[in-house]
């Protein structure tokens, strides 16, 4: 197991590690480079620019240039935002509630109808429900997400009015009610794409597991259906999703980013679509880098979890 | 897996057991008809339609779709919404279609290399795979398309920038295992050329797959074209793209809501269809299937 892990460890570290060279190319690609802001100011002469290149030691060789970036982003310096000179991190983190709030809830809303799309799809196969949550999936991949949120705003809010349009919060109403009333319809809209694919992820993991002997034994010993399917069907079908929901990660962050400039989600999205509206780019980056971070480390924390509970995997 | 049509009779292709099984799929039959119909309206509808995309009338703001001849209404300008969405079409099925090719053929050739070479080579290239897929993809295409200034062939570019990583590693497995079967070395036998043999003798047999994953691409890449015009870092009007034309739509819902539905639905159709035919092909070239 501490093989396993040592093992997985390190393959993250270089994971991250090309991830970063990949988003220090993209900071290097961005016009002016990182002195973009001074070249907005008109008092700046060429001479002052190279001054300031020179102290912020832009006239290094890239390679070492990089090197100077990777080590202050493992000490937390991130940068400053150009919009308010607080520090990227800061930044990021009063925005991680609010999308992490609704990405949670949009993933326990997926796992949960998916899941059950997905069984039933496998027990009752190529019936009418399964054929149309088939379809269904696939239309539902389809659909953009950003359309899908707006369909819902003019049906749910401004015809029936049964929820708010946009926003986390009423101002000046902090309750969980009220927080829990704003969640609703983005947590659905952003939920329809992984209702999609977990259930059919789900179908196809229930449908390996639903003949193979330890569940003929488990009916043969007189189990009823639904312990059986409970107990021992949906427990082994479930494992394979542990990674599934990793690897999902960046699609829901990219969902959420759309769910949120539609809904006015006070989250990392619109704080992202803000940023480059002000060509505010060490918060663009930092966004940038944070979710991919966030998406490895997600992974691992899947392997872990998933070598931890499947015994055949730590010694594979 | 793909047969090696080497022995086998030469026969029509239409005969061969791929086009039946496609023709027998109903949803690949209806994703095939809707995008024929939404692509022969894109192209030849422009022509037919009584006014022009870029034709202004402000008397006629915010009509309602079947007034007058303006068939889905008009936009906040006035403009013909019907004419706008199929010259919107040629743009973004145009889009899709050319991301498509070349992230297939980058997504194509890193695979190739990665699963033939293997080792020091193709792990180096395959955790660059796995780093490009830690981003979220529309971060990526937002964040690049603001930094480039965006041209429709810039866009064109990003998304195929982003979209790659499935096309290589699908690539990438199959031709791990063909690797080190009898052709291939009998090729290596032969002398031929290691590029002959990556490309020449390798590759066709991985086609299937190919086929499948770059025909799910263009959906893909349909649909973040549309996500980044939508949110305004994509084609700029006045060129109208299907996700350009849903920017302003959020603000006249109440009072325009065909503004919003028109062009997502049609969105949703072409996405669709891409997503059967995959779907179709899929069955038809016998690839192992991955969700669902």
């Amino acid at each position: 197991m501490l093989v396993f892990l040592l093992n997985r460890l390190w393959q993250s570290v270089i994971l991250l590690l090309i991830v970063s060279i990949i988003g220090f190319t993209i900071l290097n690609l961005m016009p002016g480079g990182p002195l973009a802001q001074f070249a907005l100011d008109p008092g700046m002469t060429q001479a002052d620019m190279d001054r300031l290149a020179e102290q912020m030691g832009l006239n290094r060789p890239l390679p070492v240039q990089y090197f100077d970036w990777l080590m202050r982003m493992l000490q937390g310096d991130w940068g400053t935002s150009f919009r308010d000179g607080v520090p990227v991190l800061d930044v990021i983190g009063r925005h991680l509630f609010a999308t992490l709030l609704l990405m949670g809830s949009s993933t326990v809303i997926a796992i949960a109808i998916g899941t059950w799309i997905g069984i039933r799809g496998a027990t009752h196969r190529y019936s009418m429900f399964d054929y149309s949550a088939t379809v269904g999936a696939m239309v539902a991949l389809s659909i953009p997400t950003f359309w899908f949120g707006l369909v819902g705003i003019y049906v749910f809010s401004l015809r029936l009015g049964w929820v708010p349009a946009g926003n986390m919060y009423t101002i000046g109403d902090g309750s969980v009610l009220n927080y829990l009333h704003h969640l609703i319809l983005p947590s659905i809209v952003l939920s329809l794409v992984n209702v999609a694919v977990w259930s059919r992820y789900m179908r196809s993991a229930t449908l390996d597991v639903i003949n193979q002997d330890f569940v003929k034994t488990a009916r043969a010993k007189g189990l009823t259906e639904r312990r059986v399917l409970m107990k021992h069907v949906v427990g082994n079908a479930l494992l394979p999703m542990i990674t599934l929901a990793g690897m999902q990660l960046p699609s829901i962050l990219g969902g959420a980013l759309v769910t949120e400039t539609v809904f006015t989600w006070p989250g990392m999205g619109r704080l992202f679509l803000d940023s480059l509206g002000y060509s505010d780019y060490p918060v663009v980056m930092g966004i940038l880098m944070f979710s991919a971070f966030l998406t490895v480390l997600g992974n691992l924390i899947a392997d872990v979890v998933i070598a931890m509970v499947d015994p055949r995997i730590r010694l594979g | 897996m793909s047969t090696i049509p080497l022995s086998e009779p030469r026969s029509r292709w239409w005969h061969s057991r791929a086009v039946r099984r496609f023709a027998r799929h109903r949803l690949a039959l209806i994703g095939v008809v809707m995008i024929t119909a939404l692509t022969l309206a894109c192209v030849a509808g422009p022509w037919l339609l009584p006014y022009d995309q870029l034709y202004i009338d402000l008397r006629a703001r915010f009509a309602p779709p079947m007034t007058g001849q303006h068939y889905l209404g008009t936009d906040p300008l006035g403009r013909d919404i019907a004419a706008r969405l199929l010259m919107a079409g040629r743009t973004s099925l145009l889009v899709g279609v050319c991301a498509m090719v070349l992230s297939t053929l980058l997504g194509a050739f890193v695979g190739v290399v990665a699963g033939y070479r293997g080792g020091w080579v193709g792990a180096s290239l395959m955790r660059m795979v796995d780093a490009f897929l830690a981003f979220p993809s529309i971060f990526l295409v937002l964040a690049l398309a603001a930094l480039l200034k965006p041209s429709p062939t810039m866009i064109t570019i990003i998304i195929a920038l982003t979209s790659w990583m499935e096309v290589a590693r699908i690539v990438e497995a199959e031709v791990r295992s063909l690797r080190e079967r009898e052709f291939v070395q009998a090729g290596r036998m032969l002398g031929l050329s290691r590029s002959h043999i990556m490309f020449r003798e390798i590759l066709p047999n991985a086609m299937g797959p190919i086929i499948v994953a770059a025909t799910l691409t263009v959906a893909r890449a349909i649909l973040l074209e549309a996500y980044v015009s939508f949110l305004g870092y994509g084609i700029q009007p006045p060129l109208p793209s299907w996700g350009n034309m849903l920017n302003g739509a959020q603000q006249y819902l109440a009072s325009a809501p065909w503004l919003a539905i028109v062009p997502g639905i049609t969105i949703t159709m072409a996405v669709t269809s891409f997503n059967f035919i995959g779907d179709g092909l899929r069955d038809a070239l016998d690839v192992r299937s991955g969700p669902g």
